[in-house]
């Protein structure tokens, strides 16, 4: 395809051209799921009728089909991210439990003393798992900070990574903000003191291009739900050397080498985190919704967000009762925009815009501290990706200048 | 869903005037209550007296819904016995539960019978009925 060419992708996507409260959809809420274009619908079915087996496991033809497309994931997968190798690949359920398997086994390696560096911007799912390892192992989890700009900046990396940190975690991109960190700073920086680096590229890996050898990350995860892929499949990639001196996460099926009555020993990476009947259709659906993303290109993709946020924030920026949240430009950020309006909670925003057909995300977003923080109880988040057009912008903003009228405000 | 039956004009008065919203001073009880997965987040304080409430106030954050719920509850069992209170707080969760068949159950319930279409609205239940909830722990705890 040479030009982006929205009106053809979105007959890539039945679910958006249904009506909602009677009126037309504009779905602004990427960034808690995606939606799935027939291409990733199809593929599964057709594995379903055609390939599905237990892989791994045996030695008839749909066992060998299903472990052909598993593997076949993984390699796609692989060269979308640039992994070295295919081994460092490995399936989870999402990004949450990718983060709680490195935490927990790459926790183990952790020592009394030692520091756990994330951000005040983090997903619950990236503090919660810290939390439990400086607890058990009386190590210490600190935070960085923003600047005025809403941006982690070169002194705040350079005070708080210090010798001894061990681990860095965080998220290539604000799921709250949008802001995208300067993670090749981190991570230089990181490499430099000692430490390793987590990233969680969740909100990111939809929107862009990654290559976690040019990146040097040591771990990058994510979930294909964000991504156009199907829910209860993320990625953990990690670099093998860290991989194989870490201890599995969940024992059982799959992942050994051999058992006796009281002893096992256990296969190698990628096999090793990968205990019991993994998710194979799922693994197909990322495969096509990869392949999908691919067919448009990242830059393309990116382009077209860039210029609806564009389009958006020019006039959202306009109203003077709404406020915005992080960056107000676009430098290092992604497709995302967090406001409150004036006199009005989050929730009723959600709610009045839910009645004109827009669908956002009102609440704390799963990053408490980072509201807390912000000294807000909660922000309406809206969130854009391939699929939008400024048509869902104007929807959104006629929406949003409708809703203090609902409250009895005046205009 | 129709907004018009979700922000009636009392539900709007009721969380715009705030004349149930402030501390008392040495309330018998003051209970916390929020909703963690959306933030609102209220303060319930009460005054008995010989087993009749004799004061109510809040104070706290949240959506419109949640903090003119709180309002109009707290106008409705002003000046009752304790266990008046608790029958109609279960009424109005009885009635967002959409237990109740008979209209004239509802009558105790007075202008909180506004709120009896939050139960098409399964997003904003919890807002609804946190200060209810919340008046039951309180007497509870106490
Ligand atoms: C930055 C970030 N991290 C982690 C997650 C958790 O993703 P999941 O629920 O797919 O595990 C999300 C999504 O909500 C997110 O935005
Ligand atoms: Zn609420």
């Amino acid at each position: 395809m040479d030009k982006f060419d929205i009106k053809k992708i979105k007959e890539d996507f039945p679910i958006l051209s249904q009506k909602v409260n009677g009126k037309r959809l504009a779905y602004l809420d990427s960034g808690a799921t995606t939606h799935r274009p027939n291409q990733v619908l199809d593929a599964m079915v057709e594995y379903n009728k055609v390939s599905n087996g237990n892989p791994h496991r045996g030695a008839h033809q749909l066992s060998i089909r299903a472990t052909q497309e598993y593997d076949a994931a993984k390699v796609k997968v692989k060269e979308f991210i640039n992994a070295k190798e295919i081994e460092e690949i490995i399936f989870t359920r999402n990004t949450t439990e990718s983060l709680n398997l490195i935490a927990r086994s790459y926790g183990e390696l952790i020592n009394k003393g030692d520091e756990i560096l994330i951000a005040i911007t983090e997903h619950h799912s990236n503090i919660l798992p810290w939390q439990r390892v400086a607890r058990e192992k009386d190590a210490v989890l600190k935070y960085m900070y923003l600047d005025d700009n809403g941006r982690i900046n070169k002194k705040e990396i350079e005070e708080k990574i210090s010798s001894k940190t061990k681990i860095v975690s965080i998220a290539h991109m604000s799921n709250v903000l949008g802001t995208i960190h300067p993670l090749e700073e981190i991570i230089e920086y990181s490499h430099k003191m000692g430490a390793i680096v987590v990233v969680d590229g969740a909100q990111s890996i939809p929107h862009m291009k990654v290559d976690v050898q040019k990146l040097d990350a040591d771990f990058y995860v994510f979930s294909a739900h964000k991504m156009l892929g199907p829910m209860g499949i993320g990625v953990l990639y990690g670099k093998r050397e860290l991989l194989e001196e870490m201890p599995p996460y969940l024992l059982g099926g799959d992942m050994i080498e051999y058992v006796t009555e009281q002893d096992a020993t256990y296969a190698p990476i990628p096999f090793k985190f990968e205990a019991g009947t993994q998710n194979v259709e799922a693994a197909v659906g990322l495969r096509a919704a990869i392949e999908y993303l691919e067919n448009l290109g990242m830059d393309k993709i990116k382009a077209h967000e860039m210029h609806l946020m564009e389009y958006a924030l020019d006039k959202i920026l306009s109203i003077p009762y709404v406020n915005i949240q992080g960056p107000k430009d676009l430098e290092s950020k992604g497709g995302i925009i967090s406001f409150t309006i004036d006199d009005v909670h989050p929730h009723d925003t959600a709610t009045i815009l839910d009645s004109y057909g827009v669908a956002i995300r009102s609440g704390h977003h799963c990053a408490q501290p980072l509201m807390k923080y912000l000294g807000l109880p909660a922000t309406s988040r809206a969130s854009f990706y391939l699929y939008n057009t400024e048509e869902d912008v104007d929807q959104f903003i006629d929406g949003i200048k409708n809703v203090r009228e609902w409250l009895g405000y005046g205009p | 869903m129709d907004l018009n039956s979700i922000y009636t004009q009392l539900i709007m008065e009721h969380s715009k005037s705030g004349h149930n919203k402030r501390p008392l001073e040495n309330p018998d009880i003051s209970e916390r209550g929020h909703n963690p997965s959306c933030g609102d987040d209220i303060t319930l304080e009460i005054k008995i007296q010989d087993n009749i409430i004799e004061e109510a106030a809040y104070t706290g954050v949240g959506c419109a819904i949640s903090q003119a719920s709180a309002s109009i509850m707290i106008d409705l069992i002003k000046g009752k016995s304790v266990d008046e209170a608790l029958d109609i707080v279960d009424t109005f969760l009885s009635m967002i539960k959409k237990e109740i068949s008979d209209e004239e159950e509802l009558e105790i319930l007075e202008d909180s019978i506004v709120f009896q279409n939050i139960s098409n609205m399964p997003a904003r239940v919890k807002c609804a009925v946190l200060a209810w909830h919340t008046l039951k722990e309180a007497v509870k705890s106490s």
